[in-house]
């Protein structure tokens, strides 16, 4: 055997055994379909709980589309990599989940592999969900099993390559998938651990406030520390948080069961659904979760140490005068919230590293929630050019925050008034 | 003194900067289509066009608008000459008390320039800040939809405003 030949057989050895290798880890079987279980042969308590469940997991908000048919799926997730479609997960059984059995949606839950054995992109936290009980599991499903089933085909996603390829999600399983379901913490206290329970697990709050790495993982050293989702701030919610106030476990309570607190202000983009979701699951869990975030909230970190405003504010700027011919009406009425503007003083945007969401908020206002009585603030998009949103955000920081002065405001103004045209033509009940 | 542009006339305003464009148009102007509701910009009884757009004008001081151009419903048509979103609103009879009506029309006149066909939808969404305590809500919403079939009709593309 010559040399070359040699060296091509270890290659091509090497290149089997890896793909062998690589195939075990990537490889998951097909669970068999079953006959989709009629809605009546799940137990009513047990549907009750899933629904819960479902809510403080916030599934409906990733599975519809703003305005459509509740869980079938067809949401553009946007990432780094691409826009990841989310699947209909009502129980139709050619589109749907109907065929799936409880022991295939349990796999996907911990594995995030779908029943035919492919995997599951990692938009769908089951980083996260692979905490869930076996009974959570079980409620979730009967849940879902028993919704109305919607025909709606998946939507194909739009991932450059290699991401559109699904073995290179085994890859990333193989770094940052740890399996097992969540272990209790038993120095501490029941209320504790049902509340990490849920916030590890379940309510994944860590996949919007927790920074991800290159490849899109959460950075486990950086827990809750904020992220960018969604065009907004999804803010640090442990000892850096930016909120002039601290937050308490009384405090969180009202804001996450009502969506919103009067020292802190009022739940609105992607944090609205979820304060909308846990009106309505049982009061016993959001005090858990809020008992929870408290101990991971800690003493702030940046307290009073904040450095004074670097520069004094002028009240004849531009922006002065905007607030107070546009803002100060509500914002300084001294009526109580949430019917009224936040004090801004009390304003976590105006303390944020950077004033996307601030711009967000006067861009589009906070719209009221249909047949509810909900807080309401009009947008200004129509009113006020990028220039003057920019001079505004600028006084403002200055004047309400103790934080220094941001940079680059203009460009954050433009870039929020472009994807707020984009999120106004995709929202709304547009049919 | 300020200079604003009202529907198609240039005026002279002598009034602080941050004066609220409604007070100006309803106190200098006379021009009173556009009503105070909360002053909150919450009801939309206020809204009028700049540029184009709907805006809420309790809420939208002076100094906002250099340089812009401010139609309300007065410019719009006249009692001979109703433009066709208010012929629309009379045909379909969408007035009861009426207070909010002028609102809802130069909102669902911002919507009619952008989107000449809207879906019901669409004209909800977007009439969702402006509130009628009436109730004609129905009725409102098929007066939008008259209107863009009405500015859709040669016939009346002469008529009215500045369509």
């Amino acid at each position: 055997m010559s040399k070359p030949a040699i060296v091509g057989g270890i290659i091509i050895a090497a290149l089997t055994g890896g793909a062998i290798a690589a195939f075990a880890v990537a490889w998951w079987p097909t669970i068999e379909a079953i006959e989709p279980p009629a809605p009546k042969s799940f137990d009513p308590a047990l549907v009750k709980r899933g629904r819960d469940l479902a809510a403080i997991g916030n599934c409906s908000d990733c599975h519809t589309t703003p305005g459509g048919q509740a869980f079938a799926g067809g949401l553009p997730v946007p990432t780094p990599f691409g826009a990841v479609y989310s699947s209909n997960i009502t129980p139709d059984p050619e589109t749907g989940i109907g065929r799936w059995s409880e022991a295939a949606f349990q796999r996907a839950m911990r594995r995030g592999v779908d029943r035919g054995g492919h995997h599951l992109y990692p938009t769908f936290p089951y980083d996260h969900f692979t905490n869930v009980t076996d009974e959570d599991d079980r409620a979730l499903y009967a849940f879902l099993m028993t919704r109305s089933p919607v025909r709606a085909p998946d939507h194909p996603n739009d991932l450059s390559f290699p991401f559109n390829h699904r073995f290179v999600v085994a890859g990333w399983k193989l770094l940052f998938l740890k399996g097992g379901t969540y272990k209790a913490d038993s120095t501490q206290s029941v209320e504790w651990n049902r509340g990490a329970y849920l916030v590890d697990g379940l309510a994944h709050c860590g996949a919007c406030h927790t920074p991800r790495n290159a490849l899109g993982a959460e950075k486990a050293s950086a827990a809750f520390s904020g992220a960018d989702v969604d065009n907004w701030h999804a803010y640090a919610i442990n000892a850096q948080s930016h909120s002039p106030t601290p937050w308490t476990a009384e405090a969180l309570f009202h804001y996450l069961r009502y969506g919103w607190d009067a020292d802190h202000g009022v739940a609105r983009g992607p944090m609205a659904e979820v304060t909308a979701n846990l009106s309505s699951v049982p009061e016993s869990d959001v005090r858990a979760i809020a008992f929870y975030m408290a101990s991971v909230f800690g003493a702030p970190s940046r307290g009073e140490a904040k450095p004074p405003s670097v520069q004094p504010v002028a009240a004849d700027t531009p922006g002065a005068s905007i607030y107070q011919a546009a803002c100060a009406t509500c914002h300084e009425s001294n009526r109580p919230l949430p019917y009224s503007g936040i004090n801004l003083r009390l304003s976590t945007a105006l303390s944020a590293p950077d004033p996307r969401n601030a711009a967000n908020v006067i861009l589009s206002g906070i719209r009221p929630v249909s047949g509810e009585q909900s807080p309401i603030m009009p947008g200004f998009a129509n009113s006020m050019t990028d220039e003057q949103i920019a001079a505004l955000l600028t006084y403002l920081r200055g004047r309400f925050s103790k934080e220094p002065a941001w940079a680059g405001v203009e460009q954050v103004v433009r870039d929020a008034r472009r994807s707020e045209t984009v999120s106004l033509q995709t929202s709304s009940g547009d049919k | 003194m300020t200079t604003l542009k009202v529907n198609g006339h240039d005026h002279e305003i002598d009034a602080d900067p941050d004066t609220p464009l409604l007070y100006v148009l309803r106190d200098e102007l006379k021009l009173n289509a556009a009503k105070f509701g909360c002053g909150l910009g919450q009801c939309g009884a206020c809204t009028v066009i700049v540029d184009g757009k709907a805006v809420l004008s309790c809420v939208t001081p002076l100094l906002l608008l250099k340089g812009k151009e401010v139609t309300t419903l007065e410019g719009l048509g006249t009692v001979e000459k109703p433009a066709p979103i208010q012929r629309a609103f009379m045909e379909e009879q969408a007035a009861q008390c009426g207070y909010c009506i002028a609102g809802m029309m130069m909102r669902a006149q911002a919507l009619l320039q952008r989107n000449p066909k809207p879906t019901d939808a669409q004209i909800r969404s977007e009439l969702q800040t402006n509130l009628c305590r009436c109730g004609t809500h129905m009725r409102i919403l098929r007066a939008v939809h008259r209107a863009a079939h009405l500015m859709d009709t040669a016939e009346l593309t002469t008529q009215g405003g500045n369509q």
